[in-house]
């Protein structure tokens, strides 16, 4: 199988070009020499099956960055047929450098140059034939975002892929590599001879919206309106959708697997529907939600403006370690930290990301927020609601603060923070519609597992031994309960509480569910019991636990994914233990010292 | 001698010199950073946040940090 790499600059359109040629057949994989995944695609190339795999996009292949390094070390692990590299025809007068640093390597290249709208727009002409024959190499310029000029590049990959006898040697480019090269003078010299470029660009019409969404002081109310709305529309189109797959799933179960199961052992129809079953929903609730964050967040990301976002947040972001663009999926995070964490991969550097997967957990997310109104109706008057709710939210946003600030030096992002503003660009459906369902694909594949096993974990726990009630203190989990009494009798939660956390490890959203199944009573019955139970000081002390420990199973396993590390999953869950317990401690011995 | 973070809004200036190690020179170089090159400043956020500066075609936004880095004279 013939091996094709995509290379280019960051911006230069080149996920929109590997998009529209592998089409929705992309999959994440692994290579030799790194530790990133790369995305990568069969395709059918004059007669061949080719791989081609999505480089990173680099700056400059002699560079330090994460991304740099990464596509040195594929290039000089991998043997390869081909490369494609992809520049922007609107910065060509600087992107050139890149190919003929590649170009000195020695790969069978084709060029492409994207953008051909753009640079028509902006009155750069560009001559791909006189500029083929000085590189001595194809040049074809294409538009990636309405495919024009496609097939021809295609087909001059196929002509240069049958001429190609032997693949690149990954140890000649290593030595290759290491010698420097008069790159400047030649790209200098290319430029003056073959390209035009006006001395302003005619189109003004990003300057134009810059001026309003940069404005000094209207900036960042209008970027906090936008964030607003785009949450707004992610979770008002979200419930009513999650809500139509529950009802499926329900109805799936009770009227086809119910009967199916009613013959066979109990222990067998648990655990296949409470525990496997249960599972199953509990990641297909996540699916819609998953797929109208990344829809939108396509939209703003390619659009441009997510680069705006860090401008007008870095002030402030930069004295926790962090910037802008954290902030996006920090604020994202309060819907749901699941595609927050997954969108964490926008940042390129890997300490600033995993920085931004341990502040994530900690936003009060709308899981969350159903517990919070139910034990808040319970326990607090009407009047003293709306001001719990509010300490809440204080609370998360204070622990997410604290924590960046506390592990500022251990993640310290090593990466200079300068970063291009491309013009604004409308992206096309296509890119918008794949790029959902290629997040939804990788979140199955990698968290399905993990979360299925964690729900039938749990079930076991609340279910066994076999001669008691379920999820009464006499089964695993109230034992557990039980045993870490000394633990939890100092802030406040009693054992029934205690096994509606271990539920709430699987989801925030089944823990009001499983107070009904420890209660053995439901709705306002359930209430009133637990009003007499446990007083409005446990109760904060139980919602401050709850809002800090550990989110829910799914969470934890793409924070596993995302960071590739298991070191790092267990960081976050002992750290958000270790804080939530703390938080509450001071709180309930605070307001018990008060006399409350 | 001036550097880059030195510059007000809509002012205009040529690099004069680039102070930085290697990775951020690579870096600074591949985004059109280089000695000669004319630039003007486009914005500069508040409470010392990022400059958006225009080079040629490109529109970059960095850290005083790194301005701090660039010298420059003004025209």
């Amino acid at each position: 199988m013939k091996r094709i790499a995509l290379l280019g600059m960051p911006n230069t359109g080149k996920s929109t070009l590997f998009n529209r040629i592998s089409g929705a057949s992309a999959r994440v994989g692994n290579w030799p020499g790194i530790t990133v995944d790369l995305m990568s695609a069969k395709i059918l190339l004059g007669g061949h099956i080719a791989e081609l795999i999505d480089l990173p996009g680099i700056y400059d292949l002699h560079g330090f960055s994460e991304d740099e390094q990464v596509v040195r070390h594929f290039l000089t692990n991998n043997p390869i047929d081909l490369l494609i590299v992809l520049l922007n025809s609107t910065q060509i007068d600087r992107q050139l450098s890149l190919l003929l640093q590649i170009k000195k390597l020695g790969f069978p290249i084709v060029l492409v140059l994207n953008m051909a709208d753009e640079a028509k727009r902006a009155g750069i002409t560009i001559d791909t034939e006189s500029l083929s024959n000085a590189l001595a190499l194809p040049v074809i310029q294409i538009s990636a975002k309405y495919g024009d000029g496609l097939p021809k590049a295609l087909d001059a990959a196929t002509q240069l892929i049958n001429q190609q006898q032997t693949t690149t040697n990954p140890q000649s480019i290593n030595l290759l590599l290491q010698e420097e090269s008069q790159i400047e003078n030649e790209m200098e010299a290319l430029i003056q001879q073959h390209v035009q470029v006006p001395a302003t660009l005619t189109d003004d019409t990003t300057d134009k919206i810059d001026r309003l969404l940069l404005h000094k002081w209207l900036g960042l109310p209008l970027f906090f309106a936008a964030m607003f709305l785009l949450f707004q529309f992610i979770f008002t189109v979200g419930a009513p959708l999650q809500g139509g797959l529950a009802w499926v799933l329900d109805l799936l179960r009770t009227s086809l697997l119910d009967p199916l199961f009613t013959n066979s052992p109990t222990w067998l129809s648990g655990l296949m529907l409470d525990g496997v079953y249960n599972g199953i929903a509990t990641v297909a609730a996540f699916v819609p939600i998953i797929i109208l964050f990344f829809l939108v967040m396509s939209v703003v990301e390619d659009s441009g403006y997510l680069s705006r976002a860090a401008f007008l947040m870095d002030a402030i972001m930069a004295k926790m370690g962090l910037d802008g663009r954290s902030f996006v999926m920090m604020l994202m995070g309060f819907g749901c930290n699941v595609p927050a964490i997954m969108g964490t991969r926008i940042m390129r550097s890997y300490p600033m990301r995993l920085l931004t997967m341990l502040v994530i957990p900690l936003s009060l997310c709308s899981a969350r927020l159903q517990v919070f109104v139910f034990i808040i109706a319970a326990l607090f008057s009407p009047k003293h609601a709306p001001i719990v709710l509010f300490s809440l939210y204080v609370m998360s946003f204070f622990t997410m603060f604290l924590t960046a600030v506390l592990f500022q030096n251990q993640y310290k992002n090593t990466e200079p923070f300068i970063l291009e503003l491309p013009p604004y660009r409308f992206p096309t459906l296509r890119q918008i519609v794949l790029r959902g369902w290629q997040e939804v694909k990788y979140f199955l594949n990698r968290a399905s597992k993990f979360i299925i096993f964690g729900v039938v974990m749990v079930w076991l726990m609340t279910n066994f031994p076999s001669n008691v009630a379920p999820a009464s203190i006499d089964t695993y989990a109230g034992q557990i309960g039980v045993f870490f009494g000394p633990i939890l009798d100092p802030i406040g939660i009693n054992h029934e509480l205690a096994i509606a956390l271990i539920f709430g490890f699987v989801a925030k959203e089944i823990v009001v569910g499983a107070l009904a199944v420890i209660y053995g009573l439901q709705g306002d019955a359930l209430m009133a019991q637990m009003a007499t139970q446990i007083d409005w000081v446990q109760a904060m002390s139980f919602m401050l636990f709850t809002l800090i420990y550990t989110p829910c199973l799914s969470t934890i396993a793409t924070i596993k994914n995302e960071s590739k590390s298991t070191g790092f999953m267990w960081l976050s869950i002992a750290w958000s233990l270790g804080l939530a317990w703390t938080v509450s401690f001071v709180f309930y011995q605070s307001a018990r010292a008060l006399g409350f | 001698m001036q550097f880059l973070s030195q510059l007000e809004t809509g002012q205009r200036a040529v690099i004069s010199a680039i102070e930085a190690d290697e990775s951020l020179f690579h870096r600074l170089s591949a985004l059109g950073f280089r000695v000669g090159k004319p630039l003007s400043i486009m914005r500069r956020a508040n409470f010392n946040g990022p400059l958006h500066v225009r080079l040629g075609t490109t529109d970059v936004i960095l850290r005083m940090n790194e301005a701090d880095r660039i010298h420059i004279n003004t025209i």
